[in-house]
């Protein structure tokens, strides 16, 4: 009776396995666990300070953090470039937001202001203010990941959501706009 | 044409497989011998179409035929011939199909080479296999149809990643699946056995040229794979503990002990249970380890489409596969009748510790590379489990499988003496120790000390295995000789075997002293790095078949004398729009001068310097256990046939001879 317990045992780790592997398989499925999702240290905390960074040549100006988290109401940054195809896909979106009367701060992540300037030509200007971060340095301190990535900021400089990548329809029904709604 | 052709090969080589599985077996239980005899015909059958649909995709390739999804995602018409051929199987479908194609040429081969097994047991095999084949071409035709066409065509593929167009790579997938694959080879004996409700020591003598060829070729795909992540990543390292790595090792840990334990169940008949459960365990990780990859559950390197949908299908054919063999296992291991007893002290008992220390290596490792998704999923903690977790606790338990290795050959069966077996190491101890204190003196750190005095314990050892069998010294020389000659090959196997692990384990802890640079110079800059002066001569650019090569050569002199020129570059790939660095690597087998060529900014090159002691040991070790182990199969095909008193029954025996 024993030894057909310990028989039984490794028919027993497989199936366990299986079925830890098949919930797994249909979260991800399902949307809800993405193990190849690395989430912002930021998430809940203050954004890490930084000196002002110089404007775009034109009507808007730069910023420092304390102007970012001054303002007393929720914002959405977004780091973009020129060179950077997703950033043409997110575009629209951004337009959209902007519409809606949601503030986007720009920053211009390792980009020449003259590239910038056609690019925002091109695919419309959806910031309130745009900064030049042209050696990378604040996107090194926030975790940037690559661009486009967008931090939704709440009314006092709080980090409370971050998007690596386009902000897809997708995103924005399912994650975004509830998020906005709650910082409200 | 030709992809429906091979799509069709495809379609036909399921339905024999289906067949394959089906009508053996029936035969085998119901002990019709003409059902049975049916086994290798369908065999060869599958492996004609598979071996016509394989052809097909490579012709496709070949032919530049855009039409066909998978040619024209990973081909492109610049690409070198070479890779047009190989790229068929870089990529999940063609992969997949290389998997079947293997497989179907381990049931070929059980058909031409089994000839002298019982017909029963051989129909079970044969049937094992073909139900195994079944689900994977299922899998390959519903899932991941490798002959997909699109309309319209476009005009160009879009080309190969270019880190798989290096020759290196080009064969490290054939030779690793086939390593992986064939040890469906002893899970099908495995899973035979049960059905049958026996085994002897006949089995276990079957079941060991085919677990020690399918460990030869893991051993050399997992070389040939680590030696390409060491030149091509320009990492510097040569194992970086990813995911797909740990699941390559998985296997070779649990074959390792496979190959031992069958040589007890062959010579002892003991530890029959444990045997059967090792062939499953081997072929069920070597299955796993590609699930856990194909489904996009790990993170990893290697980066093949990622599919949760794929994912669900494969873990179903793997609940069938391993859940199917394993409940079999539950309710058949109990008839299987014990074997011989042995004590501790034996030639047993130290394979029996050894398969235990392998198997616990095995478990931290699967410990190390599931933990990190253990912990997002149940936790929602984000953690990863890198080298320092793998060295602290492999290394520990892999030091008494160092030390039990070299003893082991020296005791006797069933019962042993320990003390004349240490008695007759006393000079391989006493080298060891020495080089261990050297070591510790020079590199001042415990493990790599420990490491080298275990390395050369480990040769010398097995040299000491060759210097008793010949008595050396101990009668005239003459004579030593002509005993060294008439030395089974399978002797030498086995030393060969145990000293490519040491050279192995001493190349590793070679490496863990090895030493590196990155620097930024201009050219006609130069910096002293391992006690050579590194002068950047020039920088320039050249066209390649389908790339553009920046390429760096530096000038290596010692003391003002030139030494040698190194010529690391850079390859970008416009169509893929990737860069690929290529390792400048000079070996004088000691060690490995190794440069990269960096990133370029306002004229200043940097360049990554690497001096790594001992790093060519671990592949040449390597090699040395993978010919050890075919040795070692040359040894047995000579003797399988020749007749012998081991307790062959009379039915098996007279088929043999």
């Amino acid at each position: 009776m024993n030894r057909r317990v310990v028989l039984l045992a490794p028919l027993a780790v497989a199936a366990a396995s299986g079925f830890g592997a098949w919930t797994i398989l249909r979260r991800m499925k399902e949307g809800t666990f993405d193990p190849h999702d690395v989430p912002s240290q930021l998430i809940g905390k203050s954004i890490p300070p930084f000196e002002a960074l110089p404007a775009l040549d034109g009507a808007t100006q730069g910023f420092n953090s304390a102007a970012l988290t001054g303002t007393g109401q929720p914002l959405l940054v977004n780091f973009f470039a020129s060179w950077c195809v997703p950033c043409v896909i997110e575009a629209p979106t951004l337009m959209l937001l902007k519409q809606q009367n949601i503030p986007i701060w720009g920053i211009a992540y390792k980009d020449k202001p003259v590239a910038a300037r056609a690019f925002l030509a091109r695919h419309g200007d959806p910031y309130t203010r745009i900064a030049m971060d042209e050696p990378g340095r604040v996107a090194i301190d926030w975790g940037v990941y690559g661009v486009p990535e967008t931090y939704l900021l709440d009314r006092n400089g709080v980090v409370r959501w971050r998007q690596a990548g386009p902000i897809t329809d997708d995103v924005l029904e399912t994650q975004l706009k509830p998020m906005l709604r709650s910082v409200a | 044409m030709i992809p429906e052709l091979g799509h069709f090969a495809l379609a036909m080589a399921c339905a024999i497989a289906l067949a394959q599985a089906i009508v053996p077996i029936w035969g085998a239980h119901r002990g019709d011998s003409r059902l049975m005899a049916m086994a290798p015909a369908l065999a060869m059958a599958q492996l004609l179409a598979l071996g016509t649909a394989a052809a097909a995709l490579v012709m496709s390739s070949i032919g530049d035929d855009f039409t066909v999804l998978n040619v024209a995602e990973n081909s492109h018409t610049l690409k070198p011939l070479l890779y047009k051929i190989t790229g068929t199987w870089g990529n999940h479908e063609g992969s997949i199909l290389l998997w079947g194609l293997i497989l179907g040429l381990c049931g070929g081969a059980v058909a031409v080479f089994g000839r002298g097994l019982p017909s029963a047991l051989r129909a079970r095999v044969i049937g094992v296999l073909g139900g195994t084949s079944t689900g994977f071409l299922l899998f390959c035709l519903l899932a991941s149809d490798p002959f997909n066409r699109i309309w319209p065509p476009p005009l160009d593929g879009r080309d190969m990643n270019p880190l798989l167009q290096d020759p290196g790579l080009a064969f490290h997938p054939p030779i690793l699946y086939a390593g992986y694959v064939g040890f469906a080879v002893p899970f099908a004996f495995a899973v035979a056995a049960l059905l049958e409700g026996r085994i002897d020591a006949a089995w276990g003598r079957w079941v060991r040229p085919w677990t020690l060829a399918s460990w030869c070729l893991l051993t050399g795909g997992i070389a040939l794979g680590s030696w390409w992540a060491y030149y091509e990543l320009g990492w510097g390292g040569f194992w970086f503990w990813d995911p797909v790595e740990n699941a390559s090792l998985l296997p070779w840990l649990t074959g390792t002990a496979l190959l031992h334990s069958a040589i007890v169940v062959e010579k002892r008949e003991a530890l029959k249970i444990w045997t059967v459960l090792l062939a499953i365990a081997t072929f069920s990780l070597s299955l796993s380890g590609t699930f856990l990859v194909r489904s996009g559950i790990l993170n990893s390197v290697h980066a093949f489409a990622n599919d949760p949908t794929r994912g669900v299908f494969i873990l179903g054919l793997l609940a069938l596969v391993i859940g199917g063999s394993l409940l079999l296992f539950a309710f058949r291991a109990p008839a299987l009748s014990q074997g011989g007893l042995f004590a501790p002290i034996s030639r047993e008992g130290a394979l029996v510790f050894n398969n235990i220390m392998l198997c616990s290596i095995a478990a931290v490792v699967i410990t190390g590379t599931l933990y990190p998704l253990i912990a997002d999923f149940i936790f929602d903690h984000k953690i990863s489990v890198g080298a320092p977790f793998f060295n602290a606790t492999v290394l520990p338990l892999a030091i008494p499988v160092f030390a039990v290795m070299t003893i082991a050959p020296g005791l006797a069966w069933k019962r042993a003496n320990l003390w004349p077996a240490l008695r007759r190491l006393w000079w391989a101890a006493i080298v060891a120790a020495l080089v261990g204190m050297i070591a510790a003196y020079g590199a001042q750190k415990v493990l790599p000390a420990l490491a080298f005095a275990g390395a050369v314990w480990i040769v010398f050892g097995a040299a000491v295995e060759i210097i008793e069998r010949i008595k050396l010294f101990r009668v005239p020389m003459g004579q030593s000789l002509s005993r060294l000659v008439g030395l089974r090959l399978s002797v030498w196997g086995t030393a060969l075997g145990h000293a490519g692990m040491g050279v192995t384990v001493a190349g590793i802890a070679g490496m863990s002293m090895a030493s590196e640079r990155i620097v930024a110079l201009h050219p006609g800059e130069s910096v002293l790095e391992a006690g050579y002066d590194w002068k950047l001569i020039e920088l320039h650019d050249e066209r390649g078949p389908n790339f553009v090569s920046r390429i760096a050569t530096i000038e290596v002199t010692r003391d003002g004398a030139p030494f040698l020129m190194l010529q690391p570059s850079r390859r970008t790939f416009p169509t893929q729009r990737m860069t690929t660095t290529e390792a400048a690597i000079h070996t004088n087998g000691i060690r490995d001068l190794y440069a990269v060529l960096g990133e370029e900014r306002d004229g200043v090159a940097v360049l990554r310097i690497h001096d790594n002691f001992l790093a060519p040991w671990i592949w040449f070790g390597a090699l040395i256990m993978a010919s050890g182990g075919a040795l070692s199969l040359l040894d047995r095909r000579a003797r399988v046939g020749a007749p012998q008193k081991a307790a062959v029954r009379p039915g098996a025996g007279s088929a043999v001879a």
